[in-house]
């Protein structure tokens, strides 16, 4: 029996269509095809052919939130794993300020390794690493919580329509989600119960964010019900 | 030598497993069948099982990898000591290192690999059994786990083996073939660009029988991009089993 998918799916290296139209994202033109190049599913506006990714790793932009865990000490700062292909640099700058002097002050003890981050991309071109910012509000190091993983490509799915999916997370069980765009969500909740209920919408979301009905399908998780 | 009473094509015009001369083996395809890595794929045609799966992009280590305009791919084509009738020594042979090298030719035109400058991709090609046709059949597989791992692609590729058996033109040759046939010819095509990546040819055939080889190699590599196809199709619309 096969399912519904919300668009019609596309698999790398399938030629949309040909002629007049533009590549969007995640796909590329060659002569005069628009060819995919991640499976997912297919959207057109106007003459822009693009593709929603259903597989894929996070690349950084300028602006996005992610969630970071410390790997490494430098001199002036930290490096951090943003589940990125490119390491990202938080200077030590954004937590001791710019008095920072790394004779007096400690990374370790700010932030020893393993510890866990909200950031904001500061900079990123692929020819530089990534550079981070804890500046904005809820930045900083996150204290409590599970990591949750989830494909970089549905978090928007994960958030919903002006977070309308993410408000019903809340709403049946009581819990606080920070989500990164680089695919990785922190959980906070009171009990294990609706932790785990929490972690198996997510796991739903990421499994099925191509499915007609997620919402409906997310709820049932949500309730305890699947 | 090939074996006394060894008859490789019969009367009929079968093959010792029972195929006509443009049969491909049956392929089975499981897609995502590892957790741990960020594509991957259990890949089977006949008798030759593989799994391949594709770490990254990733940060180039060590350093000196790294180029500053594309990513590179790092592939390892590796044979486990039970995947042949005697014993193989896990240690990379001559042979796997040069496998290894050819199959990332194959396999480097479909990556866009622009994309993501300075990074590495990692492939591993492990044969769990062999029964002819694994260089063939790991590029299959490979780009398989490429397209589960969400690296952008320009076309999946497929490939497999053509050849000469007892003075015919026969398609994906199994060991017995390989090893007391005439001729053995690899090749790996891309069907979106209509591109050959790999093209290989290990003993003797006439210039029409290498024209024939070739046309029914392309065939067959036609045959199982449907497949590949097919299973990308089926991991995202078929209904859960559990």
């Amino acid at each position: 029996m096969s399912r519904k998918t919300a668009g019609r799916l596309v698999v790398p290296g399938e030629v949309i269509v040909t002629g007049n139209y533009r590549a969007g994202a995640n796909t590329v033109k060659i002569s005069s095809s628009v060819i995919a190049t991640r499976t997912g599913l297919l959207r057109m506006s106007g003459n822009v052919v693009s593709v929603v990714a259903l597989r894929g790793f996070y690349t950084p932009q300028v602006g996005d939130r992610v969630i970071g865990v410390i790997e490494d000490l430098e001199g002036n700062g930290w490096k951090v794993d943003i589940n990125a292909p490119y390491p990202a640099f938080l200077p030590a700058s954004e937590i001791f300020g710019r008095r920072f002097d790394p004779l007096r002050h400690n990374l370790f003890e700010k932030l020893p390794l393993g510890s866990v981050v909200y950031a904001k991309v500061r900079a990123f071109d692929r020819t530089q690493n990534t550079l981070l910012t804890l500046k904005g509000p809820g930045m900083g190091r996150i204290e409590e919580g599970i990591l949750a993983y989830i494909t970089p490509q549905k978090i928007p799915r994960l958030i919903g329509k002006s977070g309308s999916m993410i408000a019903l997370v809340k709403q049946f069980t009581n819990t606080k989600l920070i989500v990164g765009e680089n695919g990785r969500v922190v959980v906070v909740s009171r009990d294990k119960a609706s932790e785990e209920r929490v972690l198996a919408a997510i796991k739903k979301i990421d499994e099925e964010a191509h499915i007609s009905g997620l919402t409906e399908r997310v709820i049932e998780v949500l309730r305890g019900e699947a | 030598m090939k074996p006394e009473g060894l008859v490789l094509i019969n009367n009929e015009g079968l093959r010792t497993d029972g195929r006509t001369l443009n049969d491909l083996r049956k392929t089975e395809i499981i897609l995502g069948y590892l957790k741990h890595a960020n594509g991957s794929v259990y890949y089977k045609q006949g008798n030759t099982k593989i799994v391949a799966a594709v770490f990254g992009p990733s940060e180039a280590h060590p350093r000196h990898l790294a180029l500053p305009d594309r990513a590179i791919l790092r592939v390892r084509y590796h044979m486990a000591p039970f995947s042949v009738e005697e014993r193989k020594s896990p240690a990379p042979t001559r042979r796997e290192v040069e496998l290894s090298m050819v199959i990332r030719n194959a396999l480097e035109p479909i990556v866009i690999s622009e994309l993501f400058p300075r990074t590495l991709i990692d492939i591993f090609i492990e044969v769990i059994q062999a029964d002819g046709g694994t260089r063939g059949a790991g590029v299959t597989a490979a780009a398989l786990a490429l397209a589960d791992a969400g690296i952008p692609l320009r076309s999946l590729v497929a490939a497999c083996a053509a050849g000469k058996v007892d003075g015919k033109v026969v398609l994906d040759l199994n060991d017995l073939e390989d090893k007391y046939g005439e001729a053995d010819m690899p090749v790996a095509y891309l069907p979106t660009l209509n591109k050959i990546s790999l093209l290989q040819m290990d003993g003797k055939m006439k210039v029409e029988e290498f024209k024939e080889a070739l046309s029914i190699a392309i065939n067959g590599c036609m045959k199982l991009y449907q497949a590949q196809v097919g299973a990308i199709r089926n991991k995202y619309t078929l209904e859960d089993q559990g």
